[in-house]
């Protein structure tokens, strides 16, 4: 027998149960306040159980599940192809992400190469999505910390995106853009012009918004120091993306282990200075984000100057079959930072197990922490600068 | 009041003092009057959800309610009639006698500030020589409603609510009473239209240019009342992405329409006060007050329609300022907001308020210093940070190529 592993001395690690939490505010008179799973800031249906003593919080223990739909289970019952529609719905903040994590898995069970046009398609989808993202991300932060304007600015710039999108895959949120073995579609005729014409904007709307609210004295003032996690912790907590970054860490998928054609663009990786306050506090995970956007610009850019001609599909079986037992794993820069996929093949045409890592599922473990002796205004500042998405979270 | 009633009434040939009945004319005049200022309240603040919500959406780059009216300009009429219409809920946990009862003292607490609040020359309800002190008090009741709306809801976050506001706006009252005293010191009196009498019609004889201290209490007013009408960056007692909707979480219907015309109605409150108070009121440029009260007639009536509509714009003005930086700023933390009370706001304006008592005994000894800091202010403290505005806006709107377009989306 070994010995049961033992979790890192923090003051997480207290084995109780939710239940037995509920029972021992009780006896402290302390209050219980449940922010959720309908409260409008808590980015979806998360419910967190939170132990206040006035304005100033104890604890706040995070409840998730309420938007739990089984989708690696799904991915079982589904065909490999048939499942691509379904990875939308991971993430469907960056529906992009997620169908590529899935394209690449299955692409190295069947050890298929994809051509480069596809790779270039994929990756400007890809910057454009997580452009987008952030920019969710941005504006309902600032709403969290109560300036509601940045974020139609914010969902404005969103729109051309989407825009963008449509016109390449014909979607708006869920894209199912991907294919194992390629992309869908190749890129629409003058898109790059378009491209070119939205990054040109863009840097412009992104001096603005840091104008707006990144500067902002108030803004800085309520985010500045606020649940700062150090670089340790942060690895400790397996935080991943921009929350880890912000922390001082640069890891970055697309650097470190590189896939697709991002070894052959040149971009930086952002990380977190404590420009405002401490390294790893809320405003750098906010500047990290608005930092990444930038270098999303510049791939784009790249991408677009780059772009070869040629096929968008490799030549991939219409039935795809794997003998069973053969296994494979992915993992890809999400805009929420390290996604994973791991697929286990079945004998037929579908896997036998499919497993997917999020960003968000690992910062919520964080928050339990860090919300001790924070006040009930930071929690939902906290909980926004770790951009948790609750489909991402629950899957 | 009564002697305006009293003219109006010799105006059509009738001596009032030989009437048995004028205490009942007084009194029918009285109703009348109060049932016109209520209506004004009731309207101005339902035009200014209207206004705000146009504001906003101009910020936002959307279009905002277009649809009611010409430039969407009855919807507030719409919203009216649709939260009149709905069910007046009350939760069956909730203390229903105090959940009913506590939008009136906001109601009552609003209102009753117009009594005090000049309009125009003559126009005011009662010039009482106890003004600005009846206006304080009377906002005060607002508190009242606030908490007994959150303690009464029985839900946490109203109840979270309810004691934001509780803090919030009785510190607040401190630095805005101490920053209303200075005007009071200057014009030696309390009566609201006394202390417009003493200052000008033009800006440097405006109380805020005064001296340095009078402009620090300007803000620090104006700081005070966005606190005390819940107004962002101090709208934490209903901060939306906090507290649900903070102490009116439970409301509905008519009563919980009770707490936005408030919000909204205050609005003219404070920006009118602030005008009252430190920018000149409804003087005239060029026409003091003596020769306005000479005037009869025609001219009369055309003037004091004139000093109307400069009240009306200078508090205009600033309900566009309020509604600007709800539009702008976030939302400031708790212990920030009390910090900012306590450890700035409060000191400084007990400090300007002694600083104005030396300065009056200054200005008395050698009143040319009065005119020619008078200027000196105007200068500095006006045209400057004006110009330097004006500047940064161009500037913003060369960089980022916008384009002023007023005309369209209506």
């Amino acid at each position: 027998m070994t010995e049961p592993r033992r979790a890192p001395e923090s003051p997480t690690m207290e084995m109780t149960s939710n239940k037995e939490v509920l029972r021992r505010i009780e006896y402290t008179g302390d209050m219980l306040l449940n922010m959720g799973p309908q409260h409008p800031s808590t980015h979806g249906v998360i419910n967190f159980l939170v132990q206040t003593d006035g304005e100033v919080m104890k604890r706040a223990i995070p409840e998730v599940g309420y938007l739990h739909r089984s989708i690696e289970k799904i991915g079982e019952k589904c065909t490999y192809n048939g499942f691509m529609p379904y990875t939308d719905r991971v993430d469907y903040i960056a529906a992009m992400f997620a169908n590529q994590g899935w394209a690449m898995a299955v692409e190295r069970l069947l050890g298929v190469e994809v051509p480069k046009r596809a790779e270039y398609c994929r990756v400007i989808a890809c910057e454009l999505n997580r452009i987008a993202s952030h920019l969710i991300s941005a504006g309902t932060m600032a709403m969290d910390v109560g300036a509601v304007t940045p974020f139609p600015y914010a969902l404005r710039e969103r729109e051309f995106i989407n825009d963008l999108l449509e016109e390449l895959c014909g979607a708006r949120l869920t894209y199912n853009y991907l294919r194992i073995g390629g992309v869908a579609f190749d890129l629409p005729e003058g898109y790059a012009d378009k491209v070119i014409t939205f990054v040109d904007h863009f840097e412009k709307i992104l001096v603005e918004f840091n104008r707006l609210i990144t500067n902002n004295e108030i803004f800085v003032q309520r985010l500045a120091g606020l649940a700062a996690i150090p670089r340790e912790m942060a690895i400790d907590y397996c935080l991943v993306g921009p929350n880890l970054r912000a922390s001082g860490v640069p890891f970055d998928v697309r650097k470190d282990l590189p896939y697709s054609i991002y070894p052959e663009l040149q971009f930086e990786v952002p990380v977190g200075r404590g420009e405002m306050g401490a390294v790893g506090d809320a405003w750098d995970r906010f500047s990290v984000r608005i930092a990444e956007m930038k270098q999303s610009c510049r791939i784009l850019r790249q991408c677009i100057a780059q772009i070869p001609k040629g096929e968008t599909m490799a030549k991939v079986p219409r039935k795809i079959k794997f003998t069973e037992g053969l296994e494979a794993y992915s993992r890809i820069e999400s805009a929420r930072g390290d996604m994973q996929y791991y697929v286990v093949a079945g004998g037929g045409e579908n896997a036998y197990r499919v497993k997917v890592r999020t960003g968000s599922f690992t910062a919520m473990g964080i928050i339990d922490v860090l919300s001790r002796g924070l006040m009930i205004a930071d929690l939902v500042a906290l909980i926004a600068s770790l951009d948790v998405v609750a489909p991402e979270i629950d899957r | 009041m009564q002697g305006w009633i009293d003219s109006l009434i010799r105006g059509w040939g009738q001596d009032p003092a030989t009437w048995p009945w004028t205490q009942i004319v007084y009194v029918a005049f009285m109703g009348l009057f109060a049932f016109i200022v209520i209506n004004f309240a009731a309207i101005t603040a339902g035009i200014f959800s209207w206004a705000e919500r146009r504001v906003a959406a101009r910020m936002q780059s959307r279009v905002g309610p277009n649809r009611v009216g010409p430039g969407g300009f009855l919807q507030w009429v719409a919203d009216a009639v649709k939260l009149l219409t709905k069910e007046d809920l009350v939760p069956a946990e909730a203390d229903n006698f105090l959940f009913r009862i506590a939008p009136y003292f906001m109601m009552v607490g609003f209102a009753c500030v117009f009594v005090a609040l000049p309009f125009s020359h003559r126009l005011v309800i009662a010039d009482m020589n106890i003004g600005i002190f009846f206006i304080l008090a009377v906002t005060a009741l607002i508190v009242v409603g606030i908490i007994m709306s959150g303690w009464s809801s029985n839900s946490k976050w109203s109840l979270f609510g309810a004691i934001r506001s509780a803090a919030q706006i009785i510190s607040y009252e401190i630095p805005a009473g101490m920053a209303l005293m200075i005007p009071v010191l200057l014009a030696g009196t309390l009566s609201t239209q006394g202390i417009i009498r003493a200052q000008g019609g033009w800006p440097w004889q405006w109380f805020v240019f005064d001296n340095p201290a009078t402009f620090a209490a300007f803000f620090i007013y104006f700081i005070s009342a966005l606190a005390e009408g819940n107004r962002t960056p101090f709208d934490l007692p209903e901060a939306e992405s906090e507290l649900v909707s903070g102490y009116n979480t439970e409301y509905s219907g008519m009563r919980f329409s009770y707490f936005f015309l408030v919000e909204w109605g205050n609005m003219w409150v404070m920006s009118a006060l602030a005008s009252t108070m430190f920018l000149g009121g409804w003087q005239i440029p060029g026409v003091s007050a003596a020769q306005l009260d000479a005037m009869t007639g025609g001219r009369a009536v055309a003037f004091e329609l004139l000093s109307l509509a400069i009240f009306a714009g200078k508090t205009l003005f600033w309900v566009f300022v309020v509604m600007w930086l709800r539009w702008t700023l976030p939302r400031i933390r708790v212990d920030q907001m009390m910090n900012m009370c306590w450890k700035y706001l409060v000191p400084v304006s007990f400090a300007a308020v002694i600083f104005v008592a030396g300065w009056m005994l200054v200005v008395r000894a050698a009143p040319a210093v009065g005119t020619v800091t008078h200027w000196i202010m105007f200068l500095a403290a006006g045209v400057l940070p004006a110009a330097f505005f004006i500047n940064r806006v161009a500037r913003n709107i060369h960089d980022t190529g916008d384009k002023f377009d007023f005309t369209s989306n209506w």
